[in-house]
């Protein structure tokens, strides 16, 4: 039985020599930058290190057992087969164990639900693939969505530093502050979850959810959604930056201005008309963020789960009931409504291309004033 | 047991009432035949679902999209689980259970042998409805084998109504099983077999049926929801119609986590038969074993929620799920005591079976501890949904209920054939699957740690040499197997014979038949004293 012994030696070695080539690659549980974290991480050692003794202890005896309680050594088995002192003992002292595991566990979990008297609360929405923000105390919400480049998915770009763990717009919170994260979904269940944080929580639609967060230092930390929601689940990266309560008060209040300023803008887009060069352009970017992961980039869709819109009839013909369908989704399918996602200028610019490229020609411009009529109800 | 029983053997071989051909296998109510047919299927099912676990490790060998779609990815994951789960571990157990409770009990066959028939022929449907709804537009299931609402809803292809039908099937196959199980057991124990006399493989399955017909039915009606949800307009799941996607996964897990314990109960029965017989030494504390099994069959109905810590719930209720689930460990650990004392001062030889048995006591436990860990909600969320779950929950089934049922294979080999397998091939068979099984899953648990999530077909940078190993590991793991082909093929067709106690140490009524086990065996019931 040496052979065992040596094999269980050889592992934890073979591990090590495979951790040496690893690009950065922690190997344990991170310990976060925040209380909770700390203390989280201490009950995963904790509980691990009373693992490891247990182990050590069973698998010890057992292999002392297979290699002096062997036929070959030419020993006489005994018969004996209960002893229930020994089994009290033993039923007991896990027993033990475990209460005394229990009781700092039940601390740490009790202080984790409470999310009450926060400093800052964010709605945050999950939905097929992407993350949207809401500051309830101020004027501020956005999509952040996977900022990697298709190409270094499919190989054809050397892969960045943050592959799959970078947003175009990361989530914003002050240092040293309560903050409480509200968690619902638009579609299927999500899960919003960064390790440093160690806050991990699902989004459920129709349902709100409650987790907090104080952390101590600035800094990017990165997570990514953590249950099923579909094709891009792997494509649904969380990053949040972590400032000073100043700069993050100087940044919420130049975001509440910029997203004043944009819709101020869009007002004014109302009365002019962008030429098809200029809504091309606009609109191949959108479809390319936004649409394509599920229509696909040739506009063919999935058959039997996504339907394609090169050819389809509502492309070609039924502008109104077009520009409907960006803005408001299809209830009951996966088409999610973008009205509240994309700015007037894109949505024209998006259904625009939808109807001129892949050969839908239809010649068809679409005008930021024919998405906003429909919007008020006007263009049915 | 008694000596008389031989006197009953030798006349019956001749006069084996069966039809040749495919005939014999297709009408057969016999509890052998029916037996070797789930667990050929078993094995079938087994390379299938292992194919698909090659296709997911050959995409994540590498970060970015090498082989195939995220779509398609996510049905190789679900349909892996699905056909491993339901095609290759049920029916492997419920072939054992054929093959040996009615030797065991000294029994002459299954209490009902028709309905054994159809609860076996109606599985290869039940699994060609699976397959071949990977073929329909748009694809298979691609929700994942646990199958959350409002993904496997409103968010599905139309393969889900091919999915929900044969899981279906595969539930009323499992039901029928149990049902003949229990009733065998029930009513056909030769004269002296009391309760507490059962082998620990009976008394395991025992149990296990009676999990099999209270949560099959919980499934059944799990995926008649989804069913209705997706095409009647029900909204069970469905905030918007005052439904709740969150109570989709309660009755799914209180479905789902008897199940686990499904898998691995019959696991301790054949775990208990093998290290008495090569410690020569008997079973110790079986009525604890006993009582054990019991308390962990309970508590499986008591600690669903610990898969859904992160759902949301209640503070009183993550605490209730946290405590239940922890005291799980201690029938756990006294079963894992009881065999190390079994091996304590016994007589040990390291056969194939002893060896499969002996990494499952060590790698159960170590899927065991993880599981622990898993239980203390505020680590658990870390945890989730990260591939520390995926190292613990194969750790559990593969070298847990696998291992075991490799571990019975060998085991009764013999008594199935009558021929002795080849043990320098078997032996070669162990150490590869050792090895390679360890290489496979034991590095999951850092690049969950680490932080990666489970079921992505990408990931970020830092995970890609630990995923090349993990593939690497998986790619021996599955050659490995092939072995194990080999040496059942060959042991079939011959070799050295074997004799009817085929092991030294081997006690019990299924070693007092000759070996190969006659067609038809205890025709008149052996007196157990």
């Amino acid at each position: 039985m040496t052979k065992t012994r040596s094999l269980r030696w050889s592992l934890p070695t073979l591990l090590l020599a495979a951790t040496a080539n690893a690009t950065d690659m922690p190997l344990n549980m991170t310990k976060g930058v925040t209380e909770i974290s700390r203390q989280v991480y201490d009950l995963h050692m904790t509980i691990f290190l009373i693992c490891c003794v247990i182990g050590a202890v069973v698998f010890g005896i057992m292999f002392w057992s297979i290699v002096r309680h062997r036929k070959a050594r030419g020993v006489q088995p005994a018969q004996f087969h209960e002893s229930t002192k020994v089994e009290i003992l033993w039923t007991a002292i896990p027993v033990l164990i475990l209460i005394i595991m229990a009781i700092p566990a039940t601390k740490t979990l009790i202080a984790m639900e409470d999310t009450t008297q926060a400093d800052v609360t964010v709605v945050i929405t999950g939905s097929q693939w992407k993350w949207h923000y809401k500051y309830l105390e101020h004027d501020v919400e956005y999509y952040s969505l996977l900022a990697t480049p298709k190409e270094q998915i499919v190989n054809k770009l050397a892969k960045g530093e943050n592959y799959l763990l970078e947003v175009d717009r990361p989530l914003v919170i002050p240092t040293g502050k309560k903050v409480r994260f509200l968690m619902t979904s638009d579609d299927v269940i999500h899960s919003w979850w960064v390790p440093a944080f160690a806050v991990k929580k699902d989004a459920n639609p129709g349902f709100i959810n409650e987790a907090w967060t104080r952390v101590d230092e600035p800094g990017i930390y990165r997570g990514q959604c953590a249950e099923l929601c579909g094709k891009d689940h792997g494509y649904m990266p969380v990053v949040v930056i972590a400032k000073s309560p100043a700069d993050f008060d100087t940044w919420v209040n130049g975001e509440a201005e910029r997203i004043a300023k944009a819709k101020a803008e869009e007002q004014e887009l109302l009365a002019m008309n962008m030429g098809m060069d200029e809504l091309m352009d606009v609109g191949e970017r959108t479809y390319t963020a936004y649409c394509a992961a599920c229509h696909q980039p040739n506009g063919e869709g999935l058959p039997g789960i996504f339907p394609a819109l090169k050819g389809s009839s509502m492309a070609l013909t039924d502008i109104p009931g077009h520009i409907n369908i960006v803005l408001n989704g299809k209830t009951g399918t996966a088409m999610q409504a973008y009205a509240k996602q994309l700015s007037l200028k894109e949505i024209a610019a998006v259904i625009t291309y939808e109807r001129n490229a892949w050969g839908n020609n239809t010649g068809e411009l679409v005008q930021a004033a024919d998405v906003y009529a429909v919007m008020q109800g006007k263009g049915e | 047991m008694s000596a008389a029983v031989k006197d009953h053997e030798h006349d019956h071989e001749h006069h084996d009432h069966k039809p040749s051909g495919i005939k014999r296998w297709l009408y057969t109510t016999n509890h052998k035949d029916i037996g070797t047919m789930y667990l050929v299927f078993a094995l079938i099912m087994f390379f299938i679902g292992g194919a698909m676990a090659m296709v997911i490790r050959a995409e994540l060998f590498q970060p970015g999209m090498q082989f195939v779609e995220p779509n398609f990815f996510n049905q190789m994951t679900t349909v892996h689980g699905l056909i491993m789960v339901f095609g290759a571990v049920m029916p492997a157990f419920t072939g054992l259970a054929n093959w040996m409770i009615p030797m065991m009990i000294g029994a002459p066959d299954m209490a009902l042998p028709r309905m054994n028939n159809w609860s076996f022929w109606i599985l290869p449907f039940a699994f060609l409805i699976l397959l071949i709804s990977l073929f329909m537009p748009g694809g298979g299931p691609a929700f994942g084998w646990t199958f959350y609402a409002p993904l496997s809803t409103t968010y599905s292809g139309d393969s889900t109504a091919l999915f929900v039908f044969s899981v279906h099937i595969m539930g009323i196959s499992s039901i029928m099983g149990a049902i003949n199980v229990i009733v065998t057991i029930f009513n056909l124990r030769a004269p002296g077999m009391t309760w507490m006399k059962m082998p620990l493989f009976v008394w395991t399955w025992l149990i296990t049926a009676f999990l099999l017909i209270m949560v099959m039915p919980v499934l059944a009606g799990a995926v008649t929801m989804v069913l209705t949800d997706k095409y009647f307009g029900t909204s069970f799941f469905d905030a918007a119609g005052g439904g709740d996607p969150v109570l989709f996964q309660h009755i799914f897990w209180f479905f789902g986590h008897p199940e686990v314990y499904i898998m691995i109960l019959p696991a301790f029965g054949i775990v208990s038969s093998i290290v008495p017989t090569f410690a020569r030494k008997p079973l110790f504390g079986y009525a604890s074993m006993v009582y054990a099994t019991s308390s962990i069959a309970i508590l499986s109905f008591l600690v669903w929620a610990h898969h859904m810590f992160t759902t949301g719930m209640p503070v009183a209720g993550a605490l209730f799920f946290m405590y239940c689930t922890m005291l799980i460990a201690v029938p756990t650990g006294v079963k894992v005591f009881n065999w190390v004392a079994t091996m304590w001062r016994g007589a040990m030889t390291f056969e194939v079976p002893m060896m499969f048995a002996l990494a499952f006591i060590v790698l159960f436990t170590i899927g065991g501890f993880s599981g622990l860990m898993l239980a203390i909600t505020p680590a658990d969320f870390q945890y989730h949904d990260t591939y520390f779950v995926v190292a613990h929950f194969h750790y559990v089934l593969v070298t847990g209920a696998v291992f075991s049922i490799i571990a019975a294979a060998y085991y009764w080999l013999p008594k199935w054939t009558g021929f002795m397998y080849d043990e320098k091939l078997g032996q070669w068979h162990f150490w590869c699957s050792l090895i390679s099984v360890n290489l496979l899953f034991f590095p999951m648990h850092f690049v969950g740690l680490a932080g990666m999530p489970r079921r992505i077909p990408d990931y970020a940078l830092q995970f890609a040499d630990f995923n090349a190993f993990i593939s690497i590991g998986g790619f021996l793991f599955g050659a490995s197997q092939l072995l194990f082909v080999w040496l059942v093929v060959k042991c079939a067709r011959g070799g050295e014979k074997a004799t009817a106690q085929v092991w030294e140490g081997a006690e019990g009524l299924e070693w007092e038949v000759p070996s190969p086990a006659p067609y038809h065996t205890f025709e008149t019931p052996p007196h157990v004293k």
